[in-house]
């Protein structure tokens, strides 16, 4: 880390004299430390278990992610700040702020949750569990460090950190052709998009002499005339690779096979926390980097919102009930249109003020815990009909009532309906950015798309209360529904649904973030 | 009446509005022992009366605590804050518009509990038709009972899943597109209104009604006024609904189930007009003078309209299906509302609020004889029924015949009973809008009403003649012996017989409350 943030600190120039050795608050840093040394402890830890104590490593890392969470608290009063520049204070590369802080635990979370679900995927799919959790480990120290990070450079590399374990977690699947595949299309299509990012970030650095955020967006206030089009090329190039991560359109291609070809917790994880990654790149670079071009990045990002939900939700709507992997599928399109109303107050930003982020974030709170939790009831429903189809939803209710009912609060969140009062005004929050910074057609669009969305949402809850269908394979069923859920992913069931309850009856709870400053005056 | 100290008013009204959803999760538990009863299924049915019936009689409570000297006021209310980041307080109270509805709608719940605990429709488990049922009763009673935007929006949301599940469960043919048909047409309404709420809430700062309607829309710009009643106003109008937005309502109200069509008519569809009443008009009353010509004017159409379908569907050989029928004479009916509310004068508004409870009282009761009929029949095909020469109810089942005859002759306006004084006042309002409206159109849809009236006592009497009338022994489709009013579906009808010639013959006693509250509404809450 030091060695990192000595780049942008050499990079700005050799008028400094004072020492170069920057001071380091380990506390701020606990969470993303935290993290990733518990991965490398697993990685250790695996090669003297043997494999009967497999479990064991699981249950290191989810203990790992609960002490990087418990870390966040001393931290709640969001004021430090680390790795700043020697000459000038006020440039750090790392900053605990708010933003930093929420964002950090709905990843850490996110991590968590999914690490609950892949304790008894790892074992059952005889997938290397030493690997495994290293992996998603070093990842989630990724998405922890991103939001944090406050120069190009920094930012650029937590975007790897947390991307290149994922590719290979996706890839997991030992022997399965579809999981190599998806591994490859997500890798190639992934470095694709950082390259452009890079490419975007050195225009930024070249017109502006600075990787710090706060400085770029002083200097690109006065940008020399020749360089004018450098820096706007800059700006747009570099949203790319996180609009790639967000899985907007027209960077959403990977998405369904991806998601389909990994694991199940894999997909979760990369519905949450993937996006997450994404949403919180774009918030950092287009409000705090660039708000000199707001006139640029706003529009792009309202039509890239409008079309981001309109083609997601089209596409999920498409999705038949007897397809195989039908469920994940189902999914994978509507995190594609969850992501559109995701980048909606972004986009309300650049025409108000940028607290219309805090939407956002109000919203992806919210779409974690419902998302996760539809991706956990999957997981479980997995466990007795691998082919994932919807048609196999049909009469969970008879089987799993809990589930079941889980299930459809999840999804009805997801729609926006109550019961999912959570989900609800979620929506409403983001709906009203829109309405207020003056996006009317956008407000409009998104309407018509909680319509689309409902009918999928609303057909699949449907499925789930259905009498069971007769005949068939009498006996399996029966044998089948009396395999007892196993305890992680029961937790991890429990945890979201809980989680989801509370925040329904108390919404200010994560629409508190809607409303204030997330960012240090 | 009596005299209730108001923080057991507060408590009763916070009690009707979560009554019901307790009551929900309970029906999905187990019954605890000693209330077991003969099945399962008969313990649940019987606990969805038990707690009707408690919010029936603690609304009936509310009635008589409510200080009905002063109705303009709000009552019993309740002001706590909630989600402090949208600005979004648990504010509830009730005045003299939103007390009928809310006694009504407590009425109409109880009423299809006791129906359905003798005659449950088909489907699957009664366990989940009680839960439905209640959490739909508990956003159609919140709906009357919140007074702040962002609230009455989740009310207003709470009841389209419920009714989704009845309708597709529990409906007859053609349920599952009725019901998709419904959901995504209300939803896309109300999300539509959302906009126009949160334009409302944000450009004036609170999303409080009683704020906003005292304020009277002089915070507001006039373009917002009018994005705001365009949007709002679709959302409503579908919902209410207003002709060219009512074709989810023939379908959802022939396919859903007997109690499904009572509510949809009773309860759900006043949402709409209540929305007009509670936001439209004291909120954005600029925007509202812009709109109420061609509101109107549509409403002028939908009673033609609805009337002209309804001849058609009463028509020997057109195959018309009895619960269509009905189904079309609310949009006439609902036309006359809104035409009320479009007159922005207190007599059209005092009007279409009447005509709301009338309908309500009379129309529940015409879904609850057609459901009777259908389940004698088997089918409600008004051919089928009449056969050659009539169904001849009063030979075959004389008492059920007379509760149609009834039912009909109030429907079609006879003075006398509910239906004549709503749409009376209605069109009375219209032949002297309020100033600012162009009194020449409101005089022509005033005859187009009047037209509409002459209509509909023309189909009612020709579904009188060919379903009560006939010859007992001609051929027809009926069983072998046709069994006559049953105790319970007695019990189920007459209080609404009942309260249909009380609001017919004593007026006073809903004007009276309604009165003092639309004046006080129309006036910016200043009188």
């Amino acid at each position: 880390m030091t060695v990192l943030s000595a780049l942008p600190a050499l990079a700005a120039g050799p008028a400094q004299t004072p020492s170069l050795v920057q001071s380091v608050d380990w506390l701020a840093l606990a969470p993303v430390v935290i993290t990733a040394a518990v991965g490398l402890v697993v990685l250790v830890a695996d090669l003297f278990t043997g494999e009967e104590r497999g479990p064991l490593l699981g249950w290191i890392s989810v203990a790992g992610l609960a002490a990087a969470i418990l870390t966040l608290l001393p931290l709640r009063a969001g004021d430090r700040t680390t790795f700043c520049l020697t000459g000038d204070p006020d440039a750090c590369s790392y900053t605990a702020d708010h933003f930093t802080l929420v964002i950090q635990f709905l990843v850490l979370a996110g991590a968590l949750v999914t690490a609950l679900l892949s304790v008894t995927a790892v074992r059952d799919a005889r997938m290397p569990a030493g690997e495994y959790w290293f992996l998603l480990l070093s990842s989630a120290a990724g998405a922890a460090l991103l939001p944090a990070s406050r120069d190009l450079a920094t930012l650029i590399v937590a975007l790897e950190v947390a991307s290149l374990p994922a590719f290979a977690l996706v890839g997991m699947r030992r022997g399965d052709r579809l999981s190599s595949e998806a591994a490859l299309k997500f890798f190639l299509s992934s470095v694709t998009a950082t390259a452009v990012s890079l490419m975007g970030v050195s225009f930024v650095y070249a017109a502006t002499g600075s990787l710090h955020l706060t400085q770029v967006a002083d200097r690109l206030e006065h940008v020399p005339g020749q360089l004018d089009t450098l820096a706007m090329a800059g700006v747009a190039l570099t949203l790319v690779g996180f609009a790639f991560k967000t899985a907007a359109v027209p960077f959403h291609f990977w998405v369904p096979d991806t998601y389909v070809g990994a694991p199940l917790p894999i997909a979760g994880y990369l519905s949450v926390v993937g996006k997450a990654v994404g949403f919180t790149g774009l918030i950092l670079v287009t409000v705090i980097a660039f708000p000199a071009y707001s006139d640029i990045w706003g529009p792009a990002l309202a039509v890239l919102a409008a079309l981001t939900m309109t083609l997601g939700n089209a596409a999920a709507l498409r999705q038949s009930a007897d397809r195989v992997n039908g469920a994940v599928r189902l999914l994978a399109w509507s995190s594609v249109g969850q992501a559109g109303y995701l980048l909606v107050p972004i986009a309300a930003a650049a025409y108000s003020d940028r607290d219309q982020i805090g939407s956002t974030v109000a919203y992806a709170l919210m779409y974690a815990a419902v998302n996760l939790g539809a991706f956990a009831v999957a997981a479980l429903v997995a466990r007795t009909k691998p082919l994932q189809r919807l048609a196999d939803y049909r009469g969970l209710y008879a089987r799993r009532p809990l589930a079941a009912l889980s299930l459809a609060f999840f999804l009805l969140c997801l729609a926006g309906l109550p019961p999912g009062i959570i989900g609800l005004f979620a929506k409403v929050t983001v709906f009203q950015s829109a309405v207020d910074a003056g996006l009317g057609w956008l407000a409009v669009v998104m309407a018509v798309n909680v319509v689309i969305a409902l009918y999928y949402y609303l057909r699949w809850t449907a499925l789930l209360f259905r009498t069971p269908e007769e005949g068939g394979a009498a006996p399996d069923p029966a044998a089948a529904a009396r395999t007892r859920a196993p305890l992680p992913v029961t937790a991890a069931i429990v945890l979201t649904v809980v989680t989801a309850l509370v925040l329904s009856g108390a919404p200010q709870l994560v629409l508190r973030f809607a409303s204030g400053s997330l960012f240090p005056q | 009446m009596i005299d209730i100290s108001p923080s057991v008013m507060q408590f009763l009204l916070a009690f009707i509005l979560a009554a019901p959803l307790i009551g929900a999760a309970a029906a999905l538990l187990p019954a605890p022992p000693g209330l077991k009863g003969k099945s399962p299924e008969q313990a649940v049915l019987r606990h969805g009366v038990t707690v009707t019936a408690v919010i029936l009689a603690a609304a009936i409570a509310l009635t008589l605590g409510f200080d009905h000297d002063t109705p303009a006021r709000f009552q019993a209310t309740t002001d706590i804050s909630w989600i402090q980041a949208l600005n979004v307080r648990i504010h509830l109270g009730i005045d003299g518009i939103s007390l009928p509805l809310l006694l009504m709608t407590a009425l109409l719940f109880f009423l299809c509990a006791l129906y359905s605990y003798y005659k449950l429709p088909q489907g699957p488990s009664p366990k989940a038709f009680v839960a439905l049922l209640l959490v739909l009763e508990a956003g159609t009673l919140a709906t009357f009972a919140v007074l702040d935007l962002l609230l009455f929006f989740l009310a207003f949301e709470m009841v389209l899943i419920p009714m989704y599940f009845l309708i597709a469960r529990w409906g007859g043919a053609q349920r599952q597109a009725a019901a998709w048909k419904f959901i995504l047409f209300t939803v896309l309404g109300s999300v539509v209104m959302l906009l126009g709420l949160l334009l409302i809430g944000l450009n004036s700062g609170t999303f409080d009604m009683v704020a906003l309607a005292s304020d009277n829309g002089r915070e507001l710009t006039h373009t917002t006024q009018i994005l705001a009643v365009l949007a709002i106003g679709i959302g409503l109008a579908v919902k209410t609904p207003m002709w060219p937005l009512h074709s989810w309502l023939p379908d959802a109200h022939t396919a859903a189930p007997t109690v499904g069509s009572v509510l949809l008519a009773g309860v759900l569809l006043k949402m709409g007009t209540y929305g007009f009443v509670r936001i439209l008009l004291p909120i954005t009353p600029g925007g509202m003078q812009t709109f109420a010509p061609y509101l109107g004017a549509f409403a002028a159409i939908g009673i033609v309209y609805g009337s002209l379908a309804c001849l058609a569907l009463a028509r020997k050989g057109n195959k018309g299906d009895l619960k269509r029928l009905i189904a079309y004479s609310s949009v006439g009916h609902m036309g006359f509302v809104l035409l009320g509310i479009a007159t922005m004068t207190p007599t059209g508004v005092n009007g279409a609020l009447f005509a709301n409870i009338a309908h309500g009282l009379i129309t529940g009761l015409l879904f609850f004889l057609v459901g009777a009929l259908k389940d004698r029949y088997g089918t409600a095909d008004l051919d089928t029924l009449a056969g050659a020469t009539g169904a001849a109810l009063y030979g075959r089942a004389p008492r059920l015949g007379a509760f149609l005859a009834f039912a009909a002759v109030a429907s079609l306006g006879l003075p006398g009973l509910a239906g004549f004084w709503g749409e009376m006042l209605a069109l009375f309002g219209a032949f002297d809008p309020a100033e600012g409206l162009s009194r020449p159109a409101f005089l022509t849809y005033m005859a187009i009403g009047g037209l509409g009236t002459l209509l509909t006592a023309g189909y009612l009497l020709i579904v009188v003649r060919r379903v009560c009338m006939g010859d007992p022994k001609a051929k027809s489709a009926a069983p072998a012996a046709l069994p006559d009013i049953q105790h319970y579906e007695f019990a189920a009808w007459t209080p609404l017989v009942a309260l249909t010639v009380l609001a017919g013959l004593w007026p006073a006693v809903l004007l009276g409350l309604t009165d003092p509250a639309v004046q006080k509404l129309l006036a910016g809450g200043n009188s």
